[in-house]
């Protein structure tokens, strides 16, 4: 993604699951990768690396994007949050649990990736009917589970976000 | 069985804490000081011979470390069944991404630019890429004759069985290639250190195929290699051979460069190199009564196995050992053999061989129903196998099977008859034409016939000095609940709670070789024997006087704490012991092909919309005896997911093949079913036992793969009155069958009339 023999770093201010953090990097570099590799934060996984399998999404400012398509200074001073921002002193987002009691993580890897696109749906529609979770989580590939039991997670999620 | 306190519960996943929360650690998440990241350079013709290797001066090579097929210290080849694949090419070429050249440098995007600066010139070769190519002989790519095996499947008087027959229904199916498509690639890091020999960490099914790999090719003994397994993010068959090729690359690399060396896959580089589904032709030829009897037959089943022989004996073994399907054959021929093309090696893909020859046997009966003017309904009860009655391999049937009870719950379940009648009389006007079709099936548990004799696997079960305990095995975790479910075994048997007991991460150097994790043989086999040994552990201590018959997780943890201080270690071992009933003459291809069958009736429901020649599923009944269920969320995880597998191999799924290349090898062009894609699949089992496998549980992975395609295409040539015979189908050739009235059998849709 970038040509490290010639191009020139940048200090690039972040604010990742509430830390407010300077990275320096190429402005080019993928997102995907400074949280990978500089910031350590490895939940985000890469699937595709084109933006097909949202394995790598996270929330730029609220908003779901694939980390593998976005340089890192298109990031700079946004609040990305990432699967390792969801618990909280160990107490599992209520999404987790979810996935946990439903069996909505086989594999694992496409996980991190689908439970940020769950947030994000069900920040956006708090009382999602089953359509609009087949919708909502239809840019997330997950080869194992066939999705109906994510379907369930989500679902399930949605009724204990609202008590 | 009410009485079992854990079996039977859906605990939750063992690493699903760590799965959710992102903690868990899979290949490209470990970094080692000082790691080298490794790349591949591969031919770009199919056959041939290398001419010449020239490094364009476009990169500095003084920074790579460059690897040939002449750095390796053993055997140039990836150990298997057979030892003809090359680690890397020196000098003949059989596909086009055939690996030549190692590189390594300390900064990952320097490699894609110099794998391109390797310029390679070749004297080409003719090659082959078609079964039918292959079978001609124009050109010879392997042994004397394309053929890696061939096996003959004999059984009662099939000529008496054509004389006699009132039918003879013949056609021929065909199944396409198909990408595992995990959402990890694979990956692979290996450190070598002259004194301790090779470590590898990796994504992976199967531990000791990647020691004795490495083994070979480096010349070293059993010691000095050690292979780890790590998380790995979805296997379905793709990571139980070719990991042995990633983690021989980085060793070479390890090995030259004196540094720890990764290589993680891209996704264009794995859909394009790494195994899929071995491509199927199917030809049946079948005597049938008219009554609707089948009297015999003969089957031919045929795969491509691409370039070098790889798993295709045993892929092709078990399709042609499920070729006549859950059926009575009275007299049958089946003759089943593997070709050689100019392709990357197919390889093991969940159903390994059973998707391809019983989608063929699942069309089949369809296609004999409408010959003889009978419902699908019918041909099927007429011939399904009863207890007592034998298989093709004359393995007779002990279980107290009732093939025709689930087809009738399946056909309750899912409205079949109200449904079909319904759809026949909508169809006649709508533009949307909805079909309704039916699949029966069989899958065999384990290895086949003589299979687990010879893998001869260990289990241990060991107590800590703190007095917990903990499962050794060499079984992996994919995703299908390895871990959660032996826990659940040894846990139930020990008689303690669930959490009180641990697994070993798989380590060559740490757990015994329970076998690899594949042929839905986990639960069924080495659940089996984590059973046995720790029975044996709560035997030792009240036969020492340490545990009572009754007692607490507490009582139980302080006797193995005694029984430590006492004696050291405290390891059981349990080995595979062949049950008396199960014999089998690998000669004849004769006898018990399998310790147990699960056994389906599936039941789909589509939409094909005549303006853009899609296809909706939009309902999916499963219904299947697969001993007793473990694990209720896990269990119906594994039949959705398989589910969701089939459905993108009827309907999506289509690899492209460009001389002997993979051309659509990326997510945006290579469709696999999303979350919008998958209709209700509703899962129902029926728990009858069985005596082979740990509280009478069978193999359950593979089965769901086998069922959708027939029942999903018997659906839409239902809906439209048309036989497609076979998959991928996708709308251009719906539209093509629709346009043309020469090219294909045009059948009426029929009522189903005697049921």
């Amino acid at each position: 993604m970038n040509d490290s023999q010639t191009a020139t770093k940048f200090d690039i201010p972040l604010v990742v699951n509430g830390k407010t953090i300077t990275v320096h990097a190429f402005p080019m570099e993928r997102l995907l990768d400074v949280l990978r590799v500089q910031i350590g934060l490895t939940g985000t996984k890469e699937g595709c690396g084109e933006g097909e399998c949202g394995s790598c999404s996270v929330l730029v400012d609220g908003a779901l994007v694939n980390s593998c398509l976005i340089p890192v200074l298109q990031a700079s001073g946004t609040h990305i949050t990432t699967i390792e921002g969801l618990a909280t002193d160990k107490r599992l987002h209520a999404l987790q649990q979810a996935f946990l009691d439903f069996g909505g993580a086989q594999c694992g890897i496409c996980t991190p990736g689908m439970i940020l696109a769950a947030v994000h749906l069900l920040s956006k529609n708090p009382q999602p009917t089953g359509a609009d979770i087949r919708e909502g989580l239809s840019g997330n590939l997950c080869r194992c589970t066939g999705y109906l039991q994510i379907f369930e997670a989500v679902a399930d999620a949605a009724v204990r976000c609202r008590q | 069985m009410t009485k079992d306190r854990i079996v039977g519960k859906s605990v939750p996943r063992l690493e699903g804490r760590d799965k959710v929360t992102g903690a868990s650690r899979y290949v490209d998440d470990m970094e080692l000081p000082g790691m080298l990241y490794g790349a591949t350079v591969r031919s770009r013709i199919a056959r041939g011979k290398i001419k010449s290797i020239t490094f364009l001066p476009t990169v500095k090579w003084d920074e790579f470390v460059v690897v040939t097929a002449k750095d390796i210290p053993g055997k140039n080849c990836i150990a298997l069944i057979g030892d003809d694949q090359p680690c890397l090419a020196q000098e003949l070429i059989n596909h086009p991404e055939e690996p030549i050249l190692l590189l390594a440098h300390p900064d990952r995007n320097l490699l894609a630019k110099a794998v391109e600066a390797v310029s390679i010139e070749y004297d080409p070769l003719p090659p082959i890429f078609t079964i039918e190519e292959s079978e001609k002989l124009s050109e010879i790519i392997w042994g004397t004759d394309n053929n890696f095996k061939s096996y003959l499947i004999e059984k009662g008087n099939v000529e008496n069985a054509f004389k006699n027959a009132d039918f003879m229904v013949e056609a021929e199916y065909a199944t396409g290639a198909q990408e595992q498509l995990y959402i990890e690639n694979n990956g692979m890091i290996a450190v070598f250190d002259p004194q301790q020999g090779v470590t590898v960490w990796g994504s992976l099914q199967c531990p000791y195929y990647v020691h004795r790999a490495l083994m070979e090719l480096c010349g070293l003994p059993e010691d000095r290699v050690r292979v780890v397994q790590l998380e790995t993010g979805g296997a379905f068959g793709g990571k139980e051979e070719y990991p042995s090729m990633l983690a021989a690359h980085a060793t070479l690399l390890a090995v030259k460069s004196g540094k720890p060396v990764k290589i993680v896959y891209d996704r264009m580089e794995d859909m394009a190199a790494t195994t899929k589904r071995h491509p199927s032709r199917t030809r049946h030829r079948t005597a049938v009564s008219k009554d609707g009897k089948i009297l015999g037959g003969e089957i031919e089943f045929t795969i491509d196995g691409g370039a070098y022989k790889t798993l295709s004996p045993v892929v092709l073994s078990r399709g042609a050992l499920h070729a006549g399907g859950p059926y009575y054959w009275p007299s049958v021929r089946i003759r089943a053999k593997a070709m050689a093309t100019n392709a990357p090696p197919h390889g093991a893909f969940r159903g390994f061989g059973a998707p391809q020859s019983l989608f063929a046997m699942e069309r089949h009966m369809d296609f004999i129903a409408q010959t003889l003017g009978i419902s699908p309904i019918e041909v099927r009860r007429r011939n399904f196998l009863k207890p007592g009655q034998t298989t093709t391999t004359e393995q007779v049937i002990n279980e107290q099977i009732g093939l025709g009870k689930l087809l009738d719950r399946a056909l309750e379940l899912s409205d079949y008859r109200t449904k079909k009648e319904k759809f026949a009389q909508a169809n006649l006007s709508a533009d949307r034409k909805n079909g309704i079709g039916i699949a029966a099936f069989l899958h065999g548990a384990g290895f086949t016939g003589s299979g687990e004799r010879y893998l001869n696997s260990l289990v241990g079960v060991e107590t800590c000095p703190d007095g917990t305990v903990r499962v050794l095995v060499s079984s992996t975790e994919f995703g299908q609940g390895t871990k959660t479910v032996l826990c659940q075994i040894a846990a139930e048997a020990l008689g303690l709670r669930y959490e009180d007991v641990g697994i070993a991460q798989p380590d060559t150097q740490k757990v015994p070789n329970s076998g690899p994790t594949v042929a839905s043989r986990t639960i069924m086999v080495v659940g089996k024997l984590v059973h046995s040994a720790a029975l044996a552990i709560v035997q030792t201590l009240r036969s020492g006087g340490l545990l009572g018959e009754v007692y607490s997780p507490e009582e139980f943890r302080a006797a193995c704490r005694k029984h430590v201080a006492q004696n050291g270690t405290f390891r059981s071992l349990a080995r595979y012991q062949q049950a008396e009933d199960i014999s089998w003459d690998e000669e004849n291809y004769r006898g018990a092909a399998y310790a147990a069958f699960a056994w389906a009736v599936y039941v789909a429901e589509v939409t094909v919309d005549l303006t853009s020649y899609s296809v909706t599923v939009d309902d999916f009944v499963c219904l299947q005896e697969v001993g007793r269920v473990l694990h209720p969320v896990l269990a119906a995880g594994q039949i959705i997911g398989g589910v969701a597998q089939g459905i993108g191999f009827a309907l999506y799924e289509k690899v492209i093949w460009d001389k002997g290349r993979m051309k659509n090898g990326q997510m945006t062009n290579y469709i696999m079913p999303t979350s919008a894609d998958i209709p209700p699949i509703r899962v129902f089992f029926e728990e009858l036992g069985n005596v082979h496998g740990a509280f009478g549980a069978k193999g359950i992975g593979e089965l769901p793969v086998d069922g959708p395609a027939p029942a999903i295409v018997n659906a839409i040539s239902n809906a439209l009155g048309i036989s497609f015979n076979s998959v991928p189908l996708l709308p251009e050739d719906i539209f093509e069958a629709l346009s043309s009235n020469v090219s294909h059998d045009t059948l009426p849709a029929l009522a189903d009339s005697k049921q």
